[in-house]
């Protein structure tokens, strides 16, 4: 099981879409180490500037609709190899949120209040994220301010994360 | 209680329900593509698990960036070639047969109502115009569907769209499916799949329908699906014609696969689009779309027809009708890529390319390459491009570059004019 946590990265929009994640240019590598340097390059957000924001970060907490687009799973890979294992959104395109689990990693539902909240509290400061699977809930906090929200991992999504993702999963079972 | 396509298509094709909402099915064709296959392919071999579910049931192209342009796209190509002749998969399309995929893979019959397609490619959607259940996957479900031929999906919800009217001279399946995504947004269809029907679709020849369900991932859906009928029935004949004594006996089997009366929708949506006009993107969102009158005007540097939403014959047809006897603006350059060899091979028969070539375009071999800013036509930074694609993402054709979505004929048009402009102008 791959272990989760660390400092968050707000995405301040919604429909955030696998080109903005990772460009189609880099596709051509045939390692999901190639794409670290290339996560998020393309994104359209104010005030973010790719090489400072995304250096060491475990957690990215976002709008709606994360990953829609291209079913890339260079998308997770280029989060992956920069140690982020766990998307917090109001909700996921569907691909990508498979991608997440299939690869033993986590794409989080929360609402839309929840993460609003997150957004009034947090955002802008130096924020840290702690995970608990049993029961599952994040635990974000920064200087004495924390806000703790329980998160649904439940039946076939948890059996993914636990087994490390679905190949090891498939190949057991069917 | 009634089904949806989708429902009896999972019934049929059930293997596990692993949670109360999940299903994993079995897959009857799982196609592969040079760009998110070759991981997949590396991933088996280094589990010592290098094998397919079936041969027969795996088809395979290089499609994205063909004839390869660099080193790394050339490894693609080998790893995919190499895997194909290895596992006994004949159904490989390699240099010189290729074509894009979603254009290639129904043109060779390999797409049958009632069935379930996976591909490491979210314009899988693209065959649910067949009655299919297809859907877009990442490469560990392809790498699944691969060694074991399953694949699993949460229960299909179905938007049901009834498109009613009747569509106005120079208004396509294009637009239509732009107005649909206009109106519902990129995430309105989300874990949802998109159901096609009503007058206007039973009308739509089956390239239109693979047009309106190719960009049902724009609104987040996980197939698009139009039911079979006999539409669907003429265009597979030549592939069924030993399975079955008539076309009447394809069209009642077939059937089957039809929503009931009584089946049971998330929403039904119903857009009469006799009023609708010519549409086209703005901005960095599929869902950002206005009428081409509105956008009129707009200047472009390049345009580019093909892809796997409007690359096939008829879309050619459109684009010749345009152009006939006149020529691009100087100010634009036009790349033009056919989505197959075949289409390829009936635009030279019909004295197509003559047109384009008359009009100052620029042919390309089939590949999906300027669509995602990969090869043959991309982009430089500040440029505007008026495509036939699905995706307008910022980046998409190129960094720094902006793509406006249309129909062959807007885009037709707008490569005489140089600036956006309605096909009407042209065509009267």
């Amino acid at each position: 099981m791959k272990t989760f946590g660390g400092r968050v990265l707000f995405l301040d929009r919604s429909d955030i879409n696998t080109d903005e994640i990772i460009p189609a240019k880099y596709l051509t590598e045939v390692s999901k180490e190639a794409l670290a340097p290339y996560l998020l390059e393309d994104l359209k957000l104010e005030g973010f500037e790719q090489k400072r924001d995304i250096a060491n970060r475990g957690v990215v907490v976002t709008r709606a609709n994360f990953g829609c687009g291209s079913s890339r799973e260079h998308a997770p890979w280029a989060l992956e190899v920069n140690g982020i294992h766990v998307v917090v959104a109001e909700n996921f395109a569907r691909i990508f949120r498979q991608n997440m689990y299939n690869c033993g990693m986590l794409a989080i539902e929360l609402s839309p209040e929840t993460i609003s909240a997150l957004f009034e509290k947090f955002a802008g400061r130096e924020t840290g994220c702690s995970l608990s699977l049993t029961p599952p809930v994040l635990t974000f906090a920064s200087g004495a301010d924390t806000l703790e929200a329980p998160f649904r991992l439940e039946g076939f999504d948890r059996a993914l994360v636990e087994a490390g993702g679905w190949v090891d999963y498939a190949d057991k079972k069917y | 209680m009634g089904k949806t396509t989708a429902e009896k298509i999972f019934e049929a094709h059930l293997v596990d329900k692993p949670d109360g909402e999940t299903s994993v099915l079995s897959i009857d064709t799982v196609f592969c593509h040079e760009i998110t296959t070759p991981i997949a392919i590396n991933d088996l071999v280094a589990r010592g698990k290098d094998r397919v579910f079936d041969p027969s049931r795996i088809k395979a192209v290089i499609d994205h960036v063909t004839p390869a342009k660099d080193t790394l796209t050339a490894q693609q190509g080998k790893i995919v070639r190499d895997w194909a002749r290895r596992q006994g998969i004949r159904d490989f399309f390699d240099v010189g047969r290729n074509g894009v995929c979603h254009a290639l893979f129904p043109e060779q019959g390999f797409v049958r109502p009632g069935a379930t397609i996976i591909m490491g490619d979210s314009h899988t959607c693209t065959h649910g115009a067949f009655g299919a259940f297809a859907a877009g996957v990442g490469t560990t479900d392809l790498e699944v569907g691969i060694l074991k031929g399953v694949c699993a999906f949460k229960a299909p919800r179905t938007i049901r769209f009834n498109i009613t009217g009747t569509l106005r001279p120079g208004v396509y399946a294009k637009d239509v499916i732009l107005f649909v995504i206009g109106q519902i947004g990129v995430n309105g269809a989300t874990n949802c799949v998109m159901e096609f029907a009503g007058p206007v679709i039973d009308a739509m020849s089956m390239e239109s329908r693979m047009t309106l369900c190719n960009m049902a991932i724009e609104a987040g859906g996980t197939s698009g699906i139009c039911a079979p009928d006999m539409t669907t029935v003429e265009y597979l004949w030549p592939f069924i014609k030993d399975e079955f004594a008539s076309r009447e006996a394809a069209l009642a089997e077939y059937s089957r696969w039809k929503a009931d009366e009584d089946a049971v929708y998330e929403r039904v949506i119903e857009y009469d689009v006799s009023s609708l006009e010519p549409m086209a993107t703005f901005g960095y969102k599929p869902d950002q779309v206005k009428p081409v009158r509105e956008l009129a005007g707009t200047k472009v540097d390049q345009v580019y027809i093909g892809s796997c939403t409007n690359g096939r014959i008829e879309d050619l047809r459109i684009v010749a009708e345009v152009m006939r006897g006149k020529k691009i603006a100087d100010s634009v350059r036009v790349v033009l890529s056919p989505a197959t060899p075949t289409v390829y091979k009936m635009a030279l028969a019909e004295g197509l390319v003559d047109v384009f070539m008359e009009a100052g375009v620029c042919l390309t071999n089939p590949t999906c390459g300027a669509c995602l800013g990969m090869s043959n036509g991309v982009l430089a930074p500040g440029e505007v491009a008026a495509s036939t694609t699905n995706r307008n993402f910022n980046g998409r054709m190129g960094k720094g570059g902006t793509v406006h979505l249309m129909s062959p004929a807007t885009a037709a048009a707008t490569a005489l004019a140089g600036v956006i402009a309605n096909s009407s102008l042209y065509t009267g």
